[in-house]
This record gives C-alpha cells, structure tokens and sequence, in this order.
C-alpha cells in the first residue's frame, strides 16, 4: 500500500473533504459522550440547540465567530507564505491593548467614524509590528518564528497585566484588574438590538473577503503564493522574498490585531488579561480546518464558535463536561490534517 | 538456451486513462546485460517498479528462476535475489557507508549487531567487483558516483544476483559513467545479470550486450546490441526518424552581450576574470566539467548574483545590476539550469508559470491586479505555438514532462522575441524528440538575431549548436575556439585546462 499524489484535487473532493473531517471527528468525540453515559445523539442536539436554538444563541454563536474569523484569517494568510505566526494570541492582545488606550479618551473632539477606524488601525498596527519583528529576526540572523512567535504571546499578556495594573488601570472598577473603558460613542453599533453581536461580524467578514480578493487577484497575492510554494523559482522569476514576506507578517499580524480591537469595542469596551479564551490559538485550528482558503475561514470560524457556544449548553442540560468543545475542535483538527492527505493523496495498492 | 534468470510475462499497468504498461515480456539470461532503452514516459520505471514488487501488475507475472514471485511484496524480490539501485539515491546521509549496507539486512529484535561480521562481508564484495568503499565514511561526504557504489554494494550485500539500474548515468559525469559500465561488465563476469534502464543511445550501444526497446507502453523491438546501429535504435525509440537541427552557417552581427574582467563570489563559488563576447545571431557555448563554476555563472547571466568587480554590459549599457526582472524587461531570455527547482513553481497553473518573470508587465497586470485573462491567453497560445503535450492553460505544471515543461520555460522567453538567451543545459535529462524540439527552437532564435550564451556540459550539444566555444575550469574561462575548430580532443584539452587562455591562477 502506498501514497500516490493526485494530479488534481476534484472540487467536489476538496469541499467533501472537510465536511467528512467534521463528521468523523463528532463521531469520534461522540464515542466520549457516550462514554459519560449520555446518547451521543441527545448530546449533539443540546449542542445544536445551544448555538442556534433562539435568536440569542445565534447572535452569541456570531459574536463567538467574529474574532476567530479574523484570527483564522491571520493565521491562513501567513501559514500560506510559509510564515509560521503562533502568535495571534499575543497579537490579539496587543490589539485590544493599543484600541483601550487609544480609545480612552484621547480621540475626544474627532469625527466618530475616523476615531473608531483610527482606532481599529492603531490596533492593527500593534499587530504588524508584533509579526514584522520576528520576520525580520528571521530575515536577517535566520531565527526561528515559531519559537519567537510563541514565546511573544506570554510576554505580551504580561505587558497587558502590567498595564491594567499600572497606568492603564481603570481607577472605578473597585480594584478590579481591567483597563480604563473606551469612550462609549466609540462602541461599535450592535447588529440586532438586545445582543451583544456587533458590526464587527460585518467587518470580519469584509476582511476575508478582501483577504480572498489580495491572494487570488493581486499580483502580490500571486507573489506570495509562488514564494510559499517554491521560493527558489520565485526569486528566479524576480519576486523579491524578503518584501514579501515581511508585507505577509505585516499583513498577518494586523489581522489578528484587529481581532483584539474589535473584540474591544464591539464587546467588552476594556481590556482585561482574560480577554482572549485562546482566540489566536483557536484562530490557527481554523485556518487548518479551512485548508488556508478565506471562504473556508469564515465556515470553519463557525463552526469552532458552535462548538463552544453550544458545548455550554449542552454541559448544563446533559452534565456532559464542556471541556468537551475542545476535545470535537481538537480532534477536528486532526481529522482535518488526514482529509487533507487525501485531498492531496490517494491510496494505491 | 539456459533457463532464463528473469522472466517478465505480458505485464501489464493502468493509471487511470494512461497503460503505462501494454502486456510486455522479456527475460534476462545469467551473466547478460540488457538495456531498457525508451523515452521519458515509455515505461520503462513502471515496468522496473513492478518487477521489484513496489507496484503490482494488474495482469502478468515476474518469474526469477522459474519462481513466480508474488506480487507487490519487495521484499520477496529481495529475497529471489533481485536488487534494485534508483535513480535518485536511497541513502541516509548522516550515517556511514557500512551502516547504510546493514540497515533492514538485520532483525530489529538483535541487540548485538554484527558490525564486524558486516564489514569483513562488505568488504569482500568491494573487493570481487572492483567497488571500492571506505566503510567509515559518511554518506554525505560522498561524491555522487561513490554513492552510487554504496547502493550497488547495498544490493550486493543482500545476495542480489539481478542487478536493476534506474538511469543509472542520470547524476553521473562521463569518466564516471564510463568507469561504471567497466565494473558492470566485470560483475557480469562474476555471475550477475544486470537490466539497466536509460534513453541514452550511446551508453546503450556502448555497454549492453542486448537491447529491449520500449515505446509508449510497449515493447517495440529487441535487438543484439552488436547487430544495431544507434540511429536504427533511436528510431525505433521515438517510433519516426529524429534528426537534430543543424545550424547553418551565417555572420554573426554587432555584439550584444560583453564581459570584461568579472569577478563573482556566488556562496562557495568564485569565479575570475571572465571575459567573453556573444554577438547577435551566434551562439556562444560554455562547456566543462560540471562544478566549475557554470552554476555561478548561471546564475549571474540571470540577475541572481552581481558581479564583484569587471563590466558586464548588454547592448553597450550596463546590465550588473539589473534583476531578474530588470533582464526580462530588457528583452533578455533566461533559461535555468534546472527546470523544476528554479524555473517553475510545480503548484501553480501554468498560465501563472508562463507569466511569473512579467507579473508587474503592464501587460499581465493593472494596477497591481492580475489581468488573468490576458495571461491565460498568452498561455494559450504558448501552448499552441511550441507544441506543449497534455496542457491546458489551468493545468499545473507539475503534470508536464520534463519536456514539456522546457517547452513552456523556452515558449515564455521566446515569446517575447529576446535579444540575448542564456540556455544553461537546456536539454538535460529530455528525450530525443524534446532534446531535438529544444535545439530547433534555439537555432530559430538565432536565426531571427538573438545572441545566445549556452552552458552545457554535453559537448555533442555544444558542438551542434555554438559558433565559437570556451571551456570552463576552476572559475576560469579558456579562450574562444571556433567550433569548427574544436574536435573532441581539442576540447577535452580546453576543459582539462591545457589550453591557451586561461590565465594563470
């Protein structure tokens, strides 16, 4: 038996592919559920339920997927240039950081809609630079970014602490450790009233759909693609790597910083350490479940986000632990890499 | 006649739509050597791969001996006593030479290894066959035709008495080709019987003593090797008469390209005082020993690496500087010297492969966007125009042959009717019908004007097509000859050195 690759991928294959990915892995956790003497079945159902079953559960399940859309599209658009960015998670935070303290007050007297994009920009800023370093550490002595990357997220999430202890801390939240609150009329609109689900749903997904239009259609997007895929033809052919990679780390870190940005002023309006349930993380678990593509992004962001929405409810009407929404996305992702495989790779015997 | 050692019965191989293998059958007596002679894509792998047990047939059977072995299983090929040497090598770099002879001859389950049982063994056979080995030394610190030994001595060391040799001059310079069919010829002698697989006419009819010639699928012809000619060979291989191109001979005009004095450091490589002239409608051919420098030089002729110091000018202005991109635009065609590692990205389609070098050519893009339509075109008709097999415009260029894939990489530079072309070794490893389709297209170039430098290490080549010839050794250029000049001797003088121009180190 052995592994032959395909000279195509059918399109029906790579859509199939990772839909038979998602079952198989609910079919796998649902071994566990069963396990904890509850019908796999039921189960699901409450789980189903929970992310869709009132106009609440849906708006929580979209207000889940908005930051992991933006994550995941931060971790497929550098993934794809062979940019190993780990570090959405601090980038993320870095972004919520930057929008709390820029939005606090120091955007008074300036037209809302600029303050709001000068806010959201400052944290896309915050983002790039925490991918551009690394890249450029890569460039320039051949240091690693996934060790950098990695390590980054706990410096920055110290940074944060340190703030919201320090100068950012806000002085009314009875000696609770969050950031002083953006200044209300920069709040992001909500989308349905009675919710928390905001317009950045709407921006995050603008954001894959230009990230779908910058990859496909630009000659930058071609760049990247043909230096992903064999740098050593693309420099023949004249792409320049080490601008190119640096526009897809400044590219990709913004992404994830507008993620944290977003989370701020369209939900929480403060910055505290636990902001992020492992947002960036999560963010490259879609990115593999989506095999890179934008499209793919946005279905496996809602996915994970109803997992995790639904695992709640499901653990309060079953007594299912929720932990076990990790467990599905977890295996998920492996279950993804093999139908990957496949989509690349046929069996011959 | 003798039972034979190896019997091939009506094999037969689908993929999909493509059999790559029709009912074929050969045998193979003790002591014999038979050359598997056919193109790129007749077969000829498949068959082999069959025959070790890495794919099975879907009709047919392998019989060593009067054994038929069951199919799909190598290791009971292994065990029949079948070895097989790939083309590309399967050795493990980081470890030593007797090391990687042991690995898999030993049960896993043995605590003590026999190293010292191994290496008197190993020895022996290095001994018997002529095939010299340190056994200490590292894989990796090996030349490529030392390599080649340990996997031949690998398969001797498991009891191999059929010898199956996958391209086996594939990597090899001629002195070690030469050498290694002088050992074959003695292991035969020994008792072995060797099946080597090539498309190379000359090796073939130099050191087979039977020839199977495969086509398509199919055994087309089998022939003793001392009652064919090459030519007779090479039609039966391609199925039609191919003759190469020839140049004709016309005067060069004013000159296009000119180096004076360049000195290059490209990584390890060093390259001095090169000084050379192409002018317009001539071919100027670079030969040598490969490793002398003509990768550098490659490399700096296509805007990857700058010279140190020395004017390079195109056309009377200065072309050191430009890029890549910078050459395309300047109507200079570029030809690399391997086509799938740097002329090609595999993944991508090939409209996109045809239009990389002029993605920012306001032909191909506006505005920073892709004017996909535009390049989807010109790959059409690239496609249309240098006769690309089995393409469409989306395809990826992955799926093309060697060939055809040189036909995209040459349709790409010519399309654009360039100055200057710099083709280094633009035909190794393609079959005669591409290699002859590769040379018309060049001397069509030429004939319209352009100037063209060649670097190749296939002297037949460089005398077929260059008007005048340099030799390259050591980073240094001997001076010009005429070709008509240069005979195989004259030219084995320039590449060993002991000709006039190159300057003292």
């Amino acid at each position: 038996m052995r592994l032959e690759r395909r000279a195509d991928t059918p399109l029906v294959l790579a859509i199939t592919a990772p839909l038979l990915a998602v079952v198989a892995a609910l079919a796998i956790s649902g071994g566990l559920i069963a396990l904890a003497d509850v019908n796999p079945a039921t189960a699901y159902a409450e789980m189903l339920r929970g992310a869709f079953g009132s106009r609440l559960a849906v708006t929580e399940t979209l207000t889940r997927a908005t930051p992991l859309i933006l994550t995941g599209l931060a971790a497929a658009v550098a993934f794809r240039a062979r940019l190993w960015n780990i570090g959405a998670e601090g980038q993320f935070m870095a972004g919520a950081l930057v929008a709390a303290w820029i939005g606090h007050g120091m955007l008074g007297g300036v037209p809302v809609l600029l303050a709001v994009a000068g806010v959201l920009l400052a944290g896309m800023a915050a983002g790039a630079v925490l991918l551009v370093l690394p890249a450029l550490l890569r460039l320039r002595f051949g240091v690693d970014e996934v060790v950098v990357t990695l390590l980054m997220n706990f410096i920055v999430l110290l940074v944060v602490g340190l703030m919201i202890e320090g100068p950012l801390k806000d002085p009314l939240a009875f000696g609770w450790p969050q950031s002083v609150p953006v200044d209300r009329a920069l709040m992001l609109p909500d989308l349905v009233a009675r919710s928390r689900l905001h317009v950045g749903f709407l921006l995050a997904l603008a954001a894959a759909a230009a990230v779908w239009a910058l990859q496909a259609r630009t000659v930058f997007g071609a760049e990247t693609r043909a230096a992903g895929l064999n740098p050593v033809a693309a420099t023949f052919a004249g792409v320049a790597l080490p601008r190119t990679l640096l526009l897809v780390a400044a590219i990709s870190g913004a992404l994830a910083g507008l993620s944290g940005a977003i989370e701020v002023l369209g939900v929480t309006g403060y910055v505290t350490t636990t902001l992020s349930p492992g947002f960036g993380y999560a963010g490259i678990v879609v990115a593999m479940l989506a095999a890179l593509h934008p499209a793919g992004v946005v279905a496996a962001a809602l996915f994970v986000a109803t997992v995790f929405v639904g695992a709640d409810a499901m653990s309060r009407a079953t007594g299912v632990p929720s932990f076990i929404a990790d467990v599905i996305v977890s295996v998920s992702l492996l279950t993804m890499l093999i139908a990957l495989l496949f989509t690349s790779y046929r069996i011959r015997r | 006649m003798m039972q034979p050692v190896l019997e091939l019965i009506g094999i037969t191989k689908r993929f999909g739509a493509l059999l790559a293998n029709d009912a074929i059958s050969l045998t193979l007596a003790k002591g014999e050597i038979l050359a598997l002679l056919g193109e790129n894509g007749a077969g000829k792998t498949t068959l082999m791969n069959i025959l070790f047990g890495h794919y099975t047939a879907d009709a047919g059977s392998v019989r060593v001996r009067g054994q038929t072995l069951p199919p799909g299983r190598p290791r009971a090929a292994i065990a029949a006593g079948v070895g097989m040497v790939h083309q590309h090598f399967t050795l493990a770099g980081n470890l030593s030479v007797l090391e990687n002879v042991m690995i898999g001859s030993e049960p896993l389950w043995r605590a003590d290894s026999q190293r010292t049982a191994a290496r008197v063994r190993l020895a022996g056979f290095a001994e018997r066959f002529g095939l010299p080995v340190n056994p200490d030394a590292r894989i990796a610190d090996l030349s490529v035709g030392e390599r080649q030994r340990v996997e031949i001595l690998k398969a001797l060391y498991r009891d191999a008495s059929v010898l199956i040799l996958d391209e086996p001059t594939a990597v090899l310079a001629r002195p070690e080709a030469e050498h290694l069919f002088a050992t074959l010829r003695g292991m035969t002698a020994g008792g072995l019987s060797i099946i080597f697989i090539s498309h190379k006419l000359h090796e073939v009819m130099a050191a087979s003593d039977r020839v199977t010639v495969l086509r398509a699928g199919r055994v087309v012809a089998e022939r003793r090797t001392r009652d064919t000619s090459a030519a007779e060979l090479a039609e039966l291989m391609v199925g039609r008469r191919v003759a190469r191109p020839v140049r004709a001979q016309r005067p060069p005009g004013a000159p296009v390209l000119t180096a004076h004095n360049l000195q290059v450091r490209d990584g390890e490589a060093r390259l001095h005082g090169l000084n050379f002239t192409v002018r317009a409608g001539e071919v100027l051919g670079i030969v040598g020993v490969s490793g002398n420098g003509q990768a550098a030089l490659g490399r700096l002729l296509c805007g990857l690496v700058h010279p140190a110091s020395g004017t390079l000018t195109l056309h009377g202005t200065d072309m050191a500087r430009l890029g890549p991109r910078g050459l395309v635009a300047a109507g200079v065609g570029r030809i690399p010297e391997d086509r799938h590692a740097e002329g090609s990205v595999g993944d991508l389609a090939i409209w996109e492969n045809a239009v990389l070098e002029r993605l920012r050519d306001p032909a191909f893009s506006r505005r920073g966007l892709v004017r996909r339509a535009a390049a989807r075109a010109f790959a059409a008709s690239l496609i249309a125009r240098f006769d690309i097999r089995g393409a469409t415009p989306g395809t990826r260029s992955r799926l093309l042959s060697g060939g055809n894939l040189q036909k995209l990489i040459l349709g790409r530079n010519l399309a654009g009717a360039p100055r200057l072309i710099i083709a280094n070794q633009p035909t190794r490893g393609l079959d005669e019908g591409a290699i002859a389709a590769v040379h018309g297209e060049l001397l069509a170039a030429r004939a319209a004007g352009a100037a063209i430098v060649l670097i190749t290490e296939d002297l037949d080549e460089a005398v077929a097509l260059a008007d005048r010839i340099q030799a390259m050794l050591k980073g240094r250029l001997s001076a010009p000859v005429a070709t008509e000049a240069a005979d195989a001797q004259v030219l084995g003088l320039m590449m060993a050195g002991m000709a006039e121009g190159f300057d003292a180190a």
